[in-house]
C-alpha cells in the first residue's frame, strides 16, 4: 500500500528553480532505502508560492516543504519518512512568531485564499486523467450531457453570476445566450490562453496544473450553445502548458470524453489547440480569431460581434481560461453554492498572478470583495526588506496604479474601474519607494506602443506620441506643458482607438498622473527623481570619507570617468562624463558611491588633481 | 464513455488521491525513533501496509512518528479513529500486525491482548 504521497509541484516556476532535480534525487533515495512501494511521487502543478520553489507537499501530514535542492533530499528521506518527523531546515517560518509551520493549512499563504478555480493546481498529476476524474471530472460533463437541456445550463450559469475573467468582465451566461440564439452554423468556441500581460501568469498555471477542467468546461459549453468545434488559442511562450494541453486533450479523446456521441448521447465536441506567436493584441477576440484562421492579428470594428460573425464569419464565443475552467465547479456544485462567494455585482473568485515588490511572488485565489491590503498584505506577505508599498499596478500594461491611500478597495471590476484601472486578467504588480511612477508609466507604455498593431492610428501614432514625451520627461527635459499634452493625449487615444489595447493603453498615464503629479513635477521643476530611478536626472559621486582607495570602482568603471586623486589613497567621478550606469555603486563594498536626485540644487564636488589608475591602460583626458 | 463507466473509473482512481484528501477513519502511526527501528518497527509497518491493501481497506492511513516513550515495549504502534479514540499496541511482530490489520481495521474490533494502557483524546 502506498503511505504516503510526496507532490513535487512542477509549474513552470519551480521548474526553473530546479524542481527536476529535486523529483530525480528523491526518486533515487527512495528506491535505495527500499521506500519505493510505500511513498508515491506525484508532479503536479504550480502550488501557487512561486518564489519558494521547488516546493514540495507531503501528504497525509501536509507538510509543506520549500526551497528544497537535490542536495536536501537524503536529509529529508531520513527525518520525513524513515524518522517521521518534519525536516525543520525546509519549513517555513510564521513571520510573526517565528515558530516553523508543520502543516500547509497553517501556512499564511495558503490558510487565507478560497480555492475554485486552482482547486487540482498542486494537487494532481495534470498528465494523468484519472487523478481528474478522481476529483470529480467530468461527472459535471456527464451530468448535464444525460440529464439537462441546453437552456437549463444557460440559466444555472446566468444564476452564478459567473463574469468573464479575462478582463471585461461580460456576463458568461448572458454571451453563450447569444451564441445559442445565433441562427447560422457551424458555431465555435475559443478559449483565450494569449495570455500576454508582463507579470501576469495565471491562465498558464491553470493550463499547467489542470488543463482537463478547462476542456471540460469548454464542452460543456459546446453543448450549451450548440457549438460543436472549440480551438484553443495559446501563445508559443509557453511550451509546458501547451505539452500538458495537448496530452490532456489527447487522453480525453482515448477515453471518449471528446470526439462524437459523448455520453452516448447525439452530441458531438472536438477541440484542438492554435499556438499563437506571443503578439499582445492577439488576446483581443477580433485580432484572435484572424490569428486562428491564419491572418495577420489585427482587430476589427465591433458589431459584428464574434456572436454574430466571429471565426470564419460563423457564431463564435470567447471566454478565458479562467472562465472555462470555472464552469465545471459551477455544475458540479450548483449555481448557488457558487453566488455566495464574492460581492453583490461580482460572483465568485478570482486568482491574482502577485509580482514585482513582494515578499510571496506566486498565485493565490480569493472571493471578490477581498482588499488589495488582504492579498499584497495578508497572503502575499507584503513587501520585503523593510521598504515602504508604493502602489499597486493591476490589469497588467492596460491597468493602472493603485496608491496606498486606496488599499482598502475591495476587489472587484466596478471599484479598480472607479480608481482609473482595471481589473485585466488579475497581475498584480507591487511596487515599493523605490519605483519611479514615471519611469512605471514610461515601461507599460513602451509595451503598449510596441505592442500596438499599427491598423488604427490614434493607437499607432498616439501611444508614440505619449511616449515621446514620457522619455522626455525622464531625461529631465520635460516642460510643464507636456503634462497638460500627456492628458489631452490619453483621452483622445482612449477614445478613438479601434480595440482594447489602444482604448486601455493611457491608463497607466492617467492613473499615475492622477495620484502621483507631485513625481511628474519633481522631473521637469527641480530635475530631480524622487525615487532614483530614471537615469538621466542622477548623479554619483564618490564619498571620500568612506572611499578606501582600492580601486575597484575605477576598474568596472565602463567609460573610464573614475580617476584616481592625485597623490592621495582616493578616487573622484569626473561628472559631465558619467552616464550613471551604475556599476561603480554595485562593486563598491565600502559605501563609498553616493547616488543623488537633487536636480537643479546638485553641487558638483570641486575637482582635484587627477592621475591616472594604477594599472589600468587607458587614455587619460583629464 | 457513458456514466457508469466513469463511475467505475473514478472508484478506481480515487485511491490514488485519497491520500491527499485526508479524513480517513483509521489513522495508524507507527514509531520510528531509534528503538523502534531496532526492534522491527519497519517489518511491523510495511506487513501492515501489505495486509491493509490487500484487504483493500481504503479508510486508513499510515504515518510514521518518533518515540512514544515506551522503549522497552517497542514496536509500538497507535491506532487513532475518528472519533477521538486512540489504541496503542506494543511488542509487536509481523503477526501480530497482521492480525490487528485483520479485527482492528477490518472489523472495528480492538485486539485486547496486545493493547496497552488505554488513553482517550480531551477533544
Amino acid at each position: 500500500m502506498i503511505r504516503s504521497n510526496v507532490l513535487v509541484c512542477g509549474g513552470a516556476g519551480c521548474l526553473s528553480s530546479g524542481c527536476h532535480a529535486v523529483q530525480d534525487a528523491l526518486k533515487q533515495e527512495l528506491t535505495k532505502r527500499g521506500l519505493d512501494k510505500e511513498i508515491n511521487i506525484v508532479v503536479t502543478g504550480c502550488m501557487g508560492p512561486c518564489d519558494l520553489g521547488p516546493v514540495i507537499l507531503v501528504h497525509p501530514d501536509g507538510t509543506f516543504y520549500q526551497r528544497v535542492t537535490a542536495l536536501d533530499v537524503p536529509a529529508l528521506v531520513e527525518e520525513h519518512f524513515i524518522k517521521g518527523r518534519a525536516y525543520a531546515k525546509l519549513l517555513p517560518k510564521d513571520e510573526v512568531s517565528a515558530n516553523l509551520i508543520t502543516t500547509q493549512r497553517d501556512f499564511g499563504f495558503f490558510a487565507k485564499q478560497e480555492k475554485i478555480v486552482l482547486a487540482n493546481c498542486g494537487l494532481i498529476d495534470a498528465e494523468n486523467i484519472e487523478e481528474y476524474i478522481a476529483r470529480d471530472g467530468y461527472a459535471a460533463l456527464g451530468t448535464v450531457l444525460t440529464t439537462k437541456k441546453p437552456a437549463d445550463v444557460i440559466a444555472e450559469i446566468k444564476l452564478s453570476g459567473l463574469r468573464g475573467r479575462g478582463g471585461a468582465g461580460f456576463p458568461t451566461g448572458v454571451k453563450w445566450e447569444l451564441l445559442a440564439k445565433a441562427p447560422a452554423t457551424p458555431k465555435f468556441l475559443i478559449c483565450n490562453a494569449d495570455e500576454g500581460d508582463p507579470g501576469a501568469f495565471m491562465n498558464r498555471a491553470v493550463l499547467e496544473g489542470d488543463p482537463h477542467a478547462v476542456l471540460e468546461g469548454m464542452i460543456i459549453g459546446g453543448y450549451a450553445t450548440g457549438a460543436s468545434r472549440g480551438f484553443i488559442y495559446i501563445r508559443a511562450e509557453y511550451p509546458l502548458a501547451i505539452k500538458r494541453l495537448q496530452i490532456a486533450i489527447d487522453q480525453a479523446y482515448q477515453h471518449g470524453l471528446l470526439g462524437k456521441n459523448l455520453f452516448e448521447t447525439d452530441f458531438s465536441f472536438d477541440i484542438e489547440m492554435r499556438i499563437g506567436a506571443g503578439a499582445f493584441v492577439c488576446g483581443e477576440e477580433t485580432a484572435l480569431m484572424r490569428s486562428i484562421e491564419g491572418r495577420r492579428g489585427q482587430p476589427s470594428p465591433r458589431p459584428p460581434f464574434p456572436a454574430q460573425r466571429g471565426l470564419w464569419g460563423k457564431p463564435t464565443n470567447i471566454n478565458n481560461v479562467e472562465t472555462w475552467a470555472t464552469v465545471p465547479a459551477i455544475i458540479r456544485k450548483g449555481a448557488n453554492w457558487y453566488n455566495q462567494f464574492g460581492t453583490e455585482k461580482t460572483k465568485g473568485t478570482k486568482v491574482f498572478a502577485l509580482a514585482g515588490k513582494i515578499r510571496n511572488t506566486g498565485l493565490v485565489e480569493v472571493p471578490y470583495g477581498t482588499t488589495l491590503r488582504q492579498i499584497i498584505f495578508g497572503i502575499g506577505g507584503g513587501i520585503p526588506g523593510g521598504k515602504k508599498f508604493k502602489a499597486v499596478q493591476t490589469g497588467g500594461p492596460s491597468g493602472g496604479v493603485i496608491p496606498a491611500e486606496h488599499l482598502d478597495t475591495p476587489v472587484e471590476y466596478e471599484s479598480l474601474q472607479k480608481l482609473g484601472s482595471i481589473m485585466g486578467s488579475g497581475g498584480m504588480v507591487v511596487m515599493d519607494e523605490d519605483s519611479c511612477m514615471v519611469d512605471v508609466a514610461r515601461f507599460f507604455l513602451e509595451f503598449c506602443c510596441d505592442e500596438s498593431c499599427g491598423k488604427c492610428p490614434p493607437c499607432r501614432v498616439g501611444t508614440k506620441q505619449i511616449l515621446n514625451i514620457l522619455e522626455r520627461i525622464c531625461a529631465g527635459e520635460g516642460q510643464m506643458e507636456d503634462l497638460d499634452k500627456l492628458e489631452q493625449l490619453a483621452a483622445v487615444v482612449k477614445d478613438a482607438s479601434l480595440c482594447g489595447l489602444g482604448q486601455t493603453a493611457p491608463n497607466p498615464v492617467q492613473t499615475t498622473l492622477r495620484y502621483f503629479r507631485a513625481e511628474y513635477e519633481a522631473h521637469i521643476k527641480e530635475k530631480r527623481c524622487p525615487a532614483k530611478v530614471c537615469r538621466g536626472l542622477l548623479t554619483y559621486t564618490i564619498h571620500y570619507d568612506n572611499c578606501v582607495g582600492c580601486s575597484i570602482c575605477a576598474r568596472n568603471c565602463p567609460t573610464n570617468t573614475i580617476l584616481k586623486v592625485k597623490g592621495q589613497k582616493k578616487y573622484y567621478i569626473i561628472e559631465d562624463d558619467c552616464i550613471q550606469c551604475g556599476a561603480c555603486l554595485d562593486v563598491c563594498k565600502f559605501n563609498a558611491i553616493l547616488k543623488a536626485s537633487d536636480g537643479v540644487a546638485h553641487v558638483v564636488p570641486p575637482k582635484p588633481e587627477l592621475e591616472p589608475v594604477p594599472g589600468r591602460k587607458v587614455m587619460v583626458t583629464a | 464513455m457513458n456514466l457508469e463507466e466513469l463511475k467505475k473509473l473514478k472508484e478506481k482512481a480515487q485511491r490514488q488521491v485519497a491520500l491527499r484528501e485526508g479524513n480517513k477513519k483509521y489513522r495508524v502511526v507507527v514509531s520510528m525513533g531509534t528503538s523502534g527501528i531496532a526492534a522491527g518497527a519497519r517489518d511491523v509497518m510495511k506487513t501492515m501496509l501489505d495486509e491493509i491493501e490487500k484487504r483493500g481497506l481504503d479508510d486508513v492511513e499510515v504515518r510514521v512518528t518518533g518515540e512514544h516513550g515506551l522503549e522497552d515495549v517497542e514496536p509500538v504502534i497507535r491506532i487513532e479513529e475518528a472519533g477521538g479514540e486512540e489504541t496503542t499496541y506494543a511488542r509487536l511482530d509481523a503477526e501480530k500486525a497482521k492480525k490487528i490489520v485483520a479485527e482492528h481495521l477490518g472489523k472495528g474490533k480492538k485486539v485486547e491482548n496486545l493493547a496497552v494502557g488505554k488513553q482517550k483524546k480531551t477533544e
